[in-house]
């Protein structure tokens, strides 16, 4: 006696596909259409998220300075990222006289759609993925680092000394967070033994792993929320753009829709940097168990699996937005000292924590 | 070693009291300071000093109090104030000087207060409006005496 | 090295950049050029008059009542110590006594307008380093401060309401509840302002040690106010040559040895709990009695020069008339503190970086149409 909701997405998803196979015959077309299908959902997804997050965004930072926050537009405000979205449609989209204009018009498309590739392997539901990996965990640390290439390319392309100073800053500091986050998430590999996201998941049905992994897990859950919070260029780690620094950073010159893919890719590496963290860590779509309890958990798995989801990944999406309406800047040499001398060496001894604890059978 | 971990620690509590701060504002809407704009205009109250922009009172008989001395007009830092008088002829049969116009230049005002002040018969004084924006800078050229009005009686 | 052809970097290596004079950090119109190698700044050059309005030519054709509201938008933060400090030449010109209700009323103005300065200041700085919600901390308890101004002077900001012989009118029938209540609500944020900026790692470890001038390069560079007193300089006027009675009031000078951005963070946040001091002294303290000196319709000063001082948010403002006996002045000129503590910017910067640079700026605290006049 499951909810309808739960049911639905994965009877949904073989339901159409069955009705394909049937209809065509032929195994490639069916593959192709599904592909299509699947990426017009994403994008049917994507844009009201882009929307509520704008809107969450903006709320959680008023609520946190004592502010309203946009109370016009709409219901409570709700409809204002609308209006924003509808007036840069219509702003003209600048292209400076002197920038490179192939690369200039190219970059904000590859940041926008490293960011969407990442969405791939995320397991949003129970049974409801649209692209189970056998590498999940690889493919994203490898396709989330491309993005850097569009940002310099945005930054070096302007022909703005302020957007090659963001675009060099930026190059920097993701280069370097790369390797936190990346050994943060072996943490988890090593101890699920697989870097399938559907097999990560299914390991941690009988605890989340911050909860099963002592103190190691939570430390490389910390540094894995610091790091991505650097390697998707947020506040407190907002250097290639530090608005105070360097007016708008890499994406200076941009106007109009190519600046909205900025925020529009901004918004969804938030997403997916959340996403990553709640399936890695806080057991993706699993319902919260405790032990014995066997009412509770009975309860609990009556929230539908999607819910858990989305509640975990908006949990850490707060979280991060707390840091950015909290937290000064840090200075460029600052941001690599925090990399080099204290998160890297650091998740390096907790890899190997983590490792001893996997061997030994530590955790539960 | 000692002192490694040490930062670490005193870093993470104090990045934490800043985040406790934000996270209590942030559970007290209570809290929220802003104010609304004033759309409220039939009820709202402005503090009784403020100083919006020069007017000159007329009572229900459409006069004033303005002798038409000019002391505002000397006493304007920026040449707001431009008073043309006119020479009027009393019921006694004497001339007497009074104003044909007082002109307001509400652009060039910075509402510093000192033409109320010299005024030494209390014919003006500041206005509570504040918005003061228009479409064409002529509009921002006031006339204050109303057409018609004239003295009160006994003012001197 | 540019994508078409035209060279950024000079032939020394250097990377040219203008900041300003639109830009988000540069507190108005400041335009700098700044030599860069890579993020590390070598050289800074100020370029100023974005914003000259020529008010010390234009108040010798203005009477000794009138000149006095223009000094308002000199150094808009703190603008009733200009006008005090207008007053207060004239009147020394004049041989006026002012009475002790309208002496204590002044004090009280100023004190409250450099509380309201230093907030602004507080949540600018925070702004300037990336942090945006001080911001609003700050102009939350500004906002109280605002309405006291408003209530009793008529205006928020240009107030104009020193006038030579005392003040322009009498202090508001709610002035003293209000003051009062303002002063609780500021000494309940003081640990909210340590919790979220003061005490902060990523704070701390953007002014501590950046910046710095020695108390040697600060007196030279003519630097005061907390700026100067950040190096452990000596250069409170209110202490040094008293004004319309501070010398009665219990307060201390507030001095760091640190010369960094830090040190200079500190003065002015130990500053504001002075002031707040202050003010609770005078507050039930505040004389009966003319609120203003009888003075003649039309001022003229003696023939000569007079020179006035007083300490304003920023620092030491002077102000220098020299008559010839008509009633407008000869000649004006002020000395405002921001144009010599913008003087030590270079100073200060050479060396550190760009986010060092907005960070010297704000703990400078720079206010512009103050420095072009």
């Amino acid at each position: 006696m499951k909810l309808i909701l739960d049911i639905s997405f994965s009877s949904f998803a073989t339901g159409i596909h069955e009705w394909l196979v049937g209809a065509i015959h032929s195994e490639g077309l069916v593959k192709v259409i599904e592909m299509v299908i699947a990426g017009l959902a994403l994008l049917v997804f994507l844009v009201p998220l882009c929307f509520f997050l704008g809107y969450m965004e903006r709320k959680v930072a008023a609520f946190m300075q004592v502010r309203l926050g946009p109370n016009r537009v709409g219901p409570k405000g709700s409809l204002q990222i609308v209006a924003d979205t509808v007036k840069l449609l219509f702003k003209e989209g600048l292209t400076p006289n002197a920038s490179d204009k192939f690369l200039f018009n190219l970059a904000p498309v590859i940041v926008v759609v490293t960011s969407m590739l990442v969405m791939a392997p995320i397991a949003f539901a129970k049974n409801f993925q649209i692209w189970d990996i056998s590498i999940g965990v690889l493919y994203v640390s490898s396709i989330s680092s491309i993005a850097v290439i569009g940002i310099l390319m945005a930054g070096w392309s302007s022909n703005n000394k302020y957007s090659l100073l963001g675009a060099m800053r930026s190059g920097a500091q993701i280069v370097s967070y790369e390797l936190s986050v990346g050994l943060s998430l072996i943490s988890i590999v090593i101890l699920a033994g697989s870097l399938r996201m559907s097999d990560i998941v299914m390991s941690q049905e009988n605890g989340w792993w911050i909860f099963k992994g002592h103190i190691p897990v939570l430390i490389s859950f910390v540094i894995f929320l610091i790091a991505s919070t650097a390697e998707i260029n947020r506040a407190p780690f907002d250097l290639a753009e530090a608005e105070q620094e360097l007016t708008a950073g890499f994406h200076t010159e941009y106007s109009g829709m190519k600046f909205a893919m900025f925020l529009l890719a901004e918004y969804i590496n938030l997403f997916v940097v959340s996403a990553i963290a709640a399936t890695l860590f806080l057991g993706g779509w699993m319902p919260f168990h405790i032990g014995h309890w066997h009412t509770f958990n009975f309860v609990m798995d009556y929230i539908p699996s999607s819910i858990w989801f989305l509640g975990k990944t908006f949990a850490i999406i707060f979280i991060i937005m707390q840091f950015r309406w909290t937290f000064p800047r840090l200075r460029v040499d600052q941001l690599l000292t925090l990399e080099w001398k204290y998160l890297l060496p650091i998740s390096m001894v907790n890899v190997i924590l983590v490792t001893v604890m996997a061997i030994m059978g530590w955790h539960f | 070693m000692k002192e490694y971990f040490g930062t670490i620690f005193r870093s993470v509590r104090s990045l934490l009291k800043g985040m406790k701060l934000t996270g209590y504002y942030f559970t007290h809407p209570k809290e929220i300071q802003t104010e609304e704009y004033p759309d409220n205009r039939a009820t709202l109250t402005m503090f009784d000093r403020f100083k919006g922009e020069v007017t000159m009172p007329h009572d229900e008989n459409n006069e004033h109090r303005c002798t038409g001395c000019q002391a505002c007009e000397i006493a304007c830092p920026n040449g707001t104030i431009k008073i043309i008088t006119k020479q009027e002829l009393q019921p006694d049969g004497k001339k007497k000087k009074a104003i044909d116009t007082f002109v307001y230049h509400l652009e060039l005002c910075t509402m510093c207060n000192l033409c109320v002040v010299a005024c030494p018969s209390d014919a003006i004084v500041m206005g509570q409006s504040f918005e003061h924006s228009v479409y064409d800078k002529k509009q921002l050229k006031k006339v204050l005496n109303l057409p018609g009005s004239k003295i009160m009686e006994g003012v001197e | 090295m540019s994508l078409l052809g035209e060279d950024i970097v000079t032939e020394d290596g250097e990377f040219v950049i203008n900041i300003g004079p639109q830009h988000p950090s540069t507190h108005g119109v400041l335009h700098l050029k700044v030599w860069l190698d890579g993020e590390t700044i070598k050289r800074i050059q100020p370029h100023l008059g974005y914003i000259h309005r020529s008010i010390e030519k234009m108040s010798e054709s203005l009477s000794y009542r009138n000149f006095i509201y223009a000094t308002s938008r000199m150094d808009y933060l703190s603008a009733h110590i200009n006008n005090q400090a207008c007053a207060l030449c004239v009147e020394k010109g004049l041989q006026v006594e002012v009475p002790d209700r309208a002496k204590a009323i002044r004090i009280l103005m100023a004190e409250l307008t450099r509380l309201s300065s230093h907030q602004l200041w507080w949540g600018c700085t925070g702004l300037d380093l990336g942090a945006v919600t001080p911001f609003f901390y700050a102009f939350r308890e500004r906002e109280s401060i605002m309405a006291i101004m408003e209530e009793t002077c008529g205006a928020r900001l240009t107030q104009n309401y020193c006038v030579p012989g005392g003040v322009m009118y009498d202090i508001h029938p709610n002035f003293r509840s209000r003051v009062k209540d303002t002063l609780k609500q500021i000494r309940s944020k003081f640990t909210e302002y340590e919790e979220i900026l003061t005490g902060n790692v990523i704070f701390e470890q953007r002014t501590k040690g950046v910046g710095y001038i020695s108390a040697e390069d600060a007196i030279s560079f003519g630097c005061t106010g907390p700026t100067a007193r950040g190096s452990g300089v000596s250069c409170d006027i209110r202490k040094l040559y008293p004004y319309d009675g501070y010398e009665k009031l219990q307060f201390k000078e507030i001095l760091e040895q640190g010369g960094d951005c830090y040190a200079r963070y500190m003065v002015r946040m130990a500053e504001m709990k002075q002031s707040v001091f202050i003010i609770e002294q005078l507050i039930d303290n505040i004389p009966e009695g003319e609120f203003q000196a009888k003075t003649k319709m039309v001022l003229k000063l003696p023939k000569g020069e007079f020179y006035q001082r007083v300490e304003t948010a920023r620092g030491e403002l002077g102000v220098y008339i020299v008559s010839d006996g008509a009633a407008s002045p000869y000649r004006i000129k002020y000395r405002s503190p921001n144009f010599s503590n913008l003087s030590a910017l270079e100073k200060m910067a050479t060396g550190t970086k760009i986010g060092d640079l907005v960070a010297i700026m704000s703990t400078i605290d720079l206010v512009i149409p103050d420095v072009d006049r």
